[in-house]
């Protein structure tokens, strides 16, 4: 499989990454010559093999529904681009 | 007596029991180093009030009460990956441009607990996607060794600030994470010990996530007994990591003296790789005599997916990379550049706040998941990552612990590599697969390749075993007595 200019747009879309039109062609052939390396793994016999899909090789635990922490809208916010009150005030997001 | 900035983590805890010295000393010989040391670029935030409040409470609280442990009033390095409250936290990117963490992360705060003194955040490459430091948006980190000419090399990457840091005798020891061999590579690059611990044993809360699944702190320092003394502290349970084992830790420091008397060693027949200089060949059958001689047994082993695990490894890190990093959209910290509509805005903001290698990485993820490509490479990577964890299994079925060599070069020039991605990856060809498997990893200096250039050596072992992996790397470092210096030490030209 090997991607082209429309490929990676759709990709490039996807991912909400600014690609030129100019740079459509290059990238294509860059995301090719990896992609391309990558499909050697089609030669592992994986029939019947479970995806893996963590190397912790843990149950995962359970806590007690309760709230730990909160109650600091002031941390929360230190990084707000912009505030009013306890709320952030952000670009419309909701379209 | 060295310099303050030359101890080691042990010397300069004894030196502070004796009251040789005080911690304050200690930092301001670190900051001062550290100060000296600006070209090479290891550090994008110095943080000398920070140090020296901590070296006087560390003072303080010696005096009182005594030292907390070894760590305490000793300056160590964190990278720029770990969220530290009230210091910025970048991870070398535009995107993150302004993003001060209100929290502390957990081995962050495991250390503080511990007395250290953090004297500076280290640079690295952009999200820890690198293996040269050169994708970093705060330019790239000079190795404090050169090459032949006296020319500029890299560092290694992705930690390639906090192994500069410590190769160049700025601190003791520093924080690095390893993803895919991005502590162990610098390590070796820089001639000092970098160690990644098992997945699971140091929590990753509070760690900017690059791959969830492989991402772990380790620590660097120039003594194995050091890297212990660090990763003692570091480890732990912690609940807000559901993936952080709830083992307990146990006394790396005294496992490190434990010697290698009968200690089944493997050595991995595949590592042996087309075009790796004839050096690296000898020195890896020079350890393995090293620790014949000390008592271990060698056997020869096979782990045959040893060479998928770098494909394997370049579909599921950015798939991970690609969900992880779309929390960057603009909106709520971090850079944003408006556009006309919202996906604009996103499109602008993460195409000029993400350098060329994280775009890169987040579209080949974005690709491997999209619908139609998911099962042929997401999928079948993760069927292919088993195969790898089995061989692994399957070999410590008859061995305690595997030998191989760290990387398959020395330090490289500063701007080789950067038009070939699959050249680049290739230096962490060795290291990748115990990050697959989850496996503890280390890698200890053990020699110097024709140019005067630092080699290391790995040492990986089973689950939670890393006790055995420090008393290997242990023998290693007493046969190699590996003294050689870089040319560039902290404080001095």
């Amino acid at each position: 499989m090997s991607l082209d200019k429309n490929d990676v747009r759709r990709v490039a879309f996807l991912a909400r990454i600014k690609v030129d039109e100019a740079d459509l062609e290059p990238v294509a052939q860059d995301l090719n010559n990896i992609i391309g390396w990558v499909e050697q793994l089609a030669e592992v016999d994986t029939d019947g093999v479970e995806p893996m899909t963590g190397a912790a090789g843990m149950v995962m635990t359970r806590r007690d529904d309760v709230v730990t922490d909160g109650g600091d809208p002031e941390k929360v916010l230190s990084n707000a681009p912009d505030r009013v009150g306890d709320f952030y005030t952000v670009p419309k997001v909701v379209e | 007596m060295s310099k303050l900035n030359e101890l080691t983590i042990a010397q300069a805890a004894d030196g502070l029991d004796k009251g040789e010295f005080s911690a304050v000393d200690l930092a301001e010989a670190s900051l001062a180093a550290a100060e000296a040391a600006k070209g090479l670029n290891a550090f994008i935030t110095l943080t000398p009030e920070v140090a020296r409040d901590r070296a006087a409470a560390s003072d303080a609280r010696r005096a009182k009460n005594g030292a907390l442990g070894p760590l305490d009033g000793v300056p160590v390095a964190v990278k720029d990956l770990f969220c530290t409250e009230g210091v910025p936290t970048t991870a070398a990117s535009h995107i993150l441009d302004g993003f001060t963490p209100t929290y502390e992360s957990t081995v962050g705060r495991n250390l503080i607990d511990a007395g250290a003194v953090m004297i500076g955040k280290t640079n690295l490459d952009e999200f820890a996607m690198g293996s040269s430091n050169m994708t970093s948006y705060y330019g790239p980190v000079k190795n404090p060794w050169t090459g032949p000419g006296g020319e500029d090399l890299v560092p290694g990457g992705s930690s390639g600030g906090s192994a500069t840091a410590v190769a160049a005798r700025i601190c003791a020891g520093s924080l690095g994470t390893d993803t895919g061999g991005s502590i162990r590579q610098p390590a070796s690059l820089c001639g000092i010990v970098g160690m990644k611990p098992t997945y699971g044993r140091c929590s990753r809360w509070g760690i900017v996530a690059f791959a969830s699944s492989l991402d772990q702190a380790g620590p660097f320092a120039r003594t194995v007994e050091d890297a212990a003394i660090l990763l003692g502290a570091m480890a732990g349970h912690d609940p807000k990591d559901s993936t952080s084992a709830p083992h307990d830790v146990p006394d790396f420091r005294a496992a490190v003296q434990g010697g290698v008397k009968g200690l089944k060693v493997g050595i991995p027949r595949e590592y042996t790789m087309d075009g790796m200089p004839a050096e690296i060949q000898t020195l890896w059958d020079r350890g393995a005599d090293w620790l014949k001689s000390q008592g271990a047994e060698i056997k020869e082993v096979s782990l045959p997916h040893t060479k998928y695990a770098l494909p394997a490894y370049y579909i599921v890190a950015p798939a991970e990379a690609s969900s992880n990093l779309a929390r960057y959209d603009g909106v709520r910290y971090g850079l944003r550049v408006d556009g006309d509509t919202l996906d604009d805005m996103y499109a602008n903001t993460r195409g000029e706040g993400f350098g060329a290698e994280v775009r890169r990485r987040v579209l080949i993820g974005t690709y491997v998941l999209s619908a139609g490509y998911y099962d042929a490479y997401y999928v079948k990577a993760q069927k292919v990552r088993t195969r790898i964890l089995e061989d692994f299994t399957k070999a410590f079925d008859d061995v305690d612990v595997l030998l191989t060599p760290t990387a398959p070069n020395a330090a490289f020039a500063i701007g080789a590599k950067m038009d070939d991605p699959i050249a680049m990856y290739l230096n962490d060809v060795f290291t990748v697969p115990a990050n697959l498997a989850g496996l503890p990893g280390i890698s200890v200096p053990a020699g110097l390749d024709k140019d005067g250039l630092p080699l290391g050596l790995q040492l990986v072992g089973r689950p939670f075993d890393e006790e055995t992996v420090l008393r290997a790397a242990q023998a290693i470092e007493d046969a190699a007595g590996f003294d050689a210096l870089p040319k560039y030490l902290g404080g001095q030209g």
